[in-house]
């Protein structure tokens, strides 16, 4: 089939970027999305054009690291699924996509449709650990955790850090990033004694990073290629307030 | 050059205590003065990086990717190894130990395998003390499963998710030490040579990969956990960038190479649909615990798997091996995949697949039971293919995974680098010529956090450091040799696109050097890649600048470095005159067509010493000897 893309094209952060058309004309339908771009990348090679920046690399849906937003929605139209997931039998034969690079301040452009996720790093550098030094542990059946507190927690530890949720938030915030991750933890009797230092912690930096506030859209939710629930966000906004009544200080702007 | 494996000897199961005992120690106060370099954030590089940095050194971190978080550990899916016993079914470290050396074909060093054993332990506890959800049982204890020919059950898992959680476990251990500002983190950086002052490895040269800047890092130790070079055969399931840069430029500055010919192909791969292919996306063997694997008794049979009746249906693997059924080791039920295919009876568009059939244990289980074992493997599959396994058996075929060889590592896991360590899968040392199954995560974890923090102090305890600043020759040397190569690969200007003759690399590895090897293939082999080699050189066509985010130049200066290895994996797989594990010479096999190892001329690791480019590499052996497991005809039947 022929597959019409409009791509981002942006050479630099600091450059002007800009939609350009392209048309892929034998797409198979076994191909996954990113065989497609190869498939154009490497004509565009060909013709001395240079090729389209994306990042991408264990392409079974679980490093995170690619991602663009399909028609406006953030790893395409199948629900939970990367972008390097989707193959191309969801799509007809003359199809028009638009591909975007993820959007958000805190997300700026590197180029073309690569965006920089540092953030989430340093959100998770905050607080979004158990502080266990390496040796100090105890027997591993030393710590039972009910089978279904441990289910939840591996719900929400599915996370990738891809960055779907922020890029496809009106505002976009981190909350369903920091949610899952302090749902993962704190469903565990090993994360409880740092439950609220770190809902403060990991909230404070992502207002330094400029996310934006959740308010309850759920735009995120529908577009996780591992189908994080919202009820995440509910639990992190429970951690932070029973933290701030127990003193936890230090979140800037609050 | 003598190989000094620095194994201690003795009772085995106090050589890795009596070793500590005798490393030298550096005082607390005093580690903060060094500076460790590693490159890497996977299972093996991220655990060591966060176990370095508590210790107090100063630790510099390296990764290709945008985050520390996306290094491939993340993709391992069945799980990790422990010699726990929680299940009171003959476990125990012994038997791991056991079970390790003789599914790695006795080509693995029996002190190194032990303290993996050991130290697998450890592991476990650690992980869960930092959060790693691991499956549990209805009384909150931890669950386990058999996995891949063990015959206990001493898997852990999270879901299909291990690797992902026990890196998560590793990343976030190692982003609390970036923010306490232990470990300086460098993402999107890439490592492409190392610096040697005095015989000592004392830096890396880098770039940058969004600004192409070609920097110089000095340390006084440098750890290499770099992962395996899959990725020479074009298509296998590691992630699109992974690659043996690293340890190749280490290699070409002076570290031995060993058993480069141990490679893994995984026997439950979802098959190769066209040329566009990019990668091959690995269904996790624990589905062979319940599926069945088969193909038609009869060539050519082009009926849909479910019209061919139960007498025409060959289960090849429970034919053959009745006792482990199958369940066989992985190098076995690849070359049988390969055999039946080989005789016409594969099945799918281009006859190169089996079936892998979940009919019999759906009936017998009820779907719910499957779907909640692999679920998220069968949506997988449904999500590449477009077919339904509850419906319809998977179609499967082996593809490039795992490679056991890489650097050659003493005990203390140094190189022949005095100062450059390689940890995981980029070191050679404890998987022999085949790897178990969730035994890849034990080690990677087994190295970074409990042997490398331990062993590593010894160096910088008994080493002077002369000060070496980034304007030593060294350093400028390797700067220059680093610029040579960009300038290279962007002066080309030829014809070809780098995957275009990339792919032409990997069909020859995988055609002559694949899951079964022979002289005369291997001969054919080192006469095309250097032919491919050279072409490529004065072929390819790479846009743009090296100043700036090119993603064809990253790939380019890979790609070079794989024509390099792919040369000595095949040289490596025509000296090694017997099969053994994933090496399979078609010369040397029994009776019955299983691997026949030659002890009397082999039991040697082969470290290979690079003497410059256009000049053959030297061998050198280390011996190696069985104490405790004896070398025995490995039997699956």
């Amino acid at each position: 089939m022929r597959i019409i893309l409009h791509i981002w094209r942006q050479r630099s952060a600091g450059e002007k970027g800009r939609m350009v058309r392209y048309e892929v004309p034998n797409v198979s339908e076994h191909m996954s999305f990113l065989e497609m771009l190869d498939v154009l990348n490497e004509d565009l090679t060909m013709r001395g054009e240079e090729p389209v920046a994306f990042d991408h690399d264990c392409r079974e849906g679980i490093c995170g690291m690619c991602g663009a937003m399909v028609n406006g929605i953030a790893h395409g139209p199948l629900p939970g699924t990367t972008l390097c997931q989707l193959h191309m039998r969801h799509f007809k034969d003359g199809d028009e996509l638009y591909l975007e690079p993820w959007r958000a301040r805190a997300f700026p452009v590197v180029k073309d449709l690569v965006v920089d996720r540092s953030a989430f790093d340093r959100i998770i550098a905050a607080g979004g650990f158990i502080a266990v030094a390496t040796g100090s542990a105890p027997d591993g059946n030393a710590i039972p955790v009910p089978k279904d507190d441990a289910e939840k927690s591996m719900d929400a530890a599915a996370c990738i850090g891809c960055g779907a949720c922020v890029a496809m938030c009106p505002n976009a915030s981190a909350s369903l990033f920091m949610g899952a991750k302090m749902a993962h933890l704190g469903l565990l009797p090993q994360g409880q004694p740092e439950r609220e230092r770190r809902a403060v912690a990991m909230v404070a930096q992502a207002n330094r990073e400029l996310f934006g506030s959740c308010t309850n859209i759920g735009e995120c939710e529908a577009v996780c290629p591992k189908d994080i629930k919202l009820e995440v966000i509910a639990r992190m906004n429970r951690d932070f307030l029973r933290a701030k009544w127990a003193g936890e200080e230090g979140v800037a702007g609050d | 050059m003598e190989l000094d494996s620095k194994s201690p000897d003795g009772p085995i199961e106090t050589r890795w205590e009596r070793q500590r005992f005798n490393l030298k120690l550096v005082n607390p106060a005093n580690k903060r003065k060094y500076t460790i370099i590693v490159v890497g954030t996977g299972l093996a590089g991220g655990s060591a990086a966060a176990s370095l940095g508590e210790l107090g050194y100063n630790v510099s971190c390296f990764c290709f990717q945008d985050s520390p978080r996306r290094a491939h550990s993340i993709a391992a899916q069945g799980g990790i190894n422990a010699a726990k016993n929680y299940h009171n079914d003959g476990d125990s470290v012994y038997r791991l130990f056991y079970d390790t050396v003789k599914g790695g074909d006795f080509r693995a060093r029996e002190s190194n395998v032990y303290r993996l054993a050991e130290i697998s332990l450890n592991i476990i506890d650690q992980c869960v003390a930092q959060g790693v959800p691991f499956a549990r049982e209805y009384s909150g204890y931890l669950d386990n499963r058999s996995f891949g020919g063990a015959q206990v059950s001493r898997t852990f898992y999270a879901r299909g998710q291990t690797g992902q959680q026990l890196l998560l476990g590793a990343y976030q251990a190692l982003e609390r030490q970036i923010g306490a500002g232990q470990v300086a983190m460098h993402p999107r950086t890439e490592m492409l040579d190392l610096i040697v002052v005095d015989g000592r490895a004392r830096g890396i040269v880098t770039r940058h990969l969004l600004t192409g800047a070609i920097e110089s890092h000095i340390a006084d130790a440098v750890v290499l956990a770099t992962g395996g070079y899959a990725n020479v055969y074009y298509l296998s399931t590691n992630a699109q960038g992974c690659n043996a840069t690293a340890i190749w430029r280490a290699h070409k500055r002076g570290a031995l190479f060993a058993n480069p010919c141990f490679t893994q192909i995984h026997p439950t791969c979802i098959p190769v649909s066209g040329e566009y292919q990019s990668k091959l996306t690995l269904m996790s063997e624990s589905l062979r615990n319940d599926g069945r694997v088969w193909v038609p008794l009869k060539k050519g049979d082009k009926r849909l798997a479910a019209q061919i009746p139960e007498n025409e249906r060959d289960y090849f693997l429970e034919r053959k091996y009745p006792s482990f059924g199958n369940l066989v080791p992985r190098d076995v039920a690849s070359r049988n995949a390969k055999q039946v295919c080989d005789e016409g009876r594969g099945v799918g568009e281009s006859g190169l697949a089996v079936y892998l059939d979940f009919r019999d244990p759906i009936q017998r289980l009820g779907k719910s039971v499957i779907k909640e074992r692999y679920g998220n493997l069968f949506d997988m599959y449904e999500r590449i293919t477009g077919e339904d396994p509850y419906q319809m058996p998977m179609r499967i075929f082996p593809a490039s995974h795992y490679t056991m060889g890489g650097l050659w590592v003493d005990y203390n896991l140094m190189s022949t680098i005095p100062g450059m360590y390689v940890v995981g899968e980029a070191n050679f040392s404890d998987h022999g010529a085949n790897r178990l199954g969730a035994s890849a995560l034990m080690q990677g974890l087994g190295d970074g956090y409990f042997v490398l923090p331990n062993t590593i102090g010894d160096y910088l305890a008994s080493t002077k450091f002369e000060k070496v600043d980034t304007s030593h020759a060294a350093v400028r040397d390797a700067e220059s040799q680093v610029a040579a190569i960009t300038a290279r690969l962007l002066g080309a200007k030829g014809t070809r696109s780098v995957d275009a003759c990339y792919r032409e690399l990997g069909k020859v590895m995988w055609e002559y050097c694949g899951m079964a090897r022979n002289a005369a293939g291997l001969k054919q082999a080192l006469v095309k890649i250097p032919e491919l080699r050279e072409r490529y050189w004065h072929d390819v066509k790479v846009l743009g600048s090296g100043e700036e985010l090119n993603q064809a130049l990253e790939r380019a200066g890979r790609v070079a470095d794989f024509f390099e290895l792919a040369e000595l994996i095949c040289l490596d797989a025509l000296n090694r005159n017997e099969s053994c594990g994933g090496h399979f010479r078609e010369e040397y096999q029994t009776p019955e067509g299983e691997a026949a190892r030659d002890d009397e001329h082999y039991s040697y690791a082969a470290a290979w010493e690079f003497r410059g480019a256009g000049n053959a590499p030297v061998l050198h052996k280390e011996p190696l000897t069985f104490e405790y497991v004896h070398p025995s005809q490995r039997s699956y039947k």
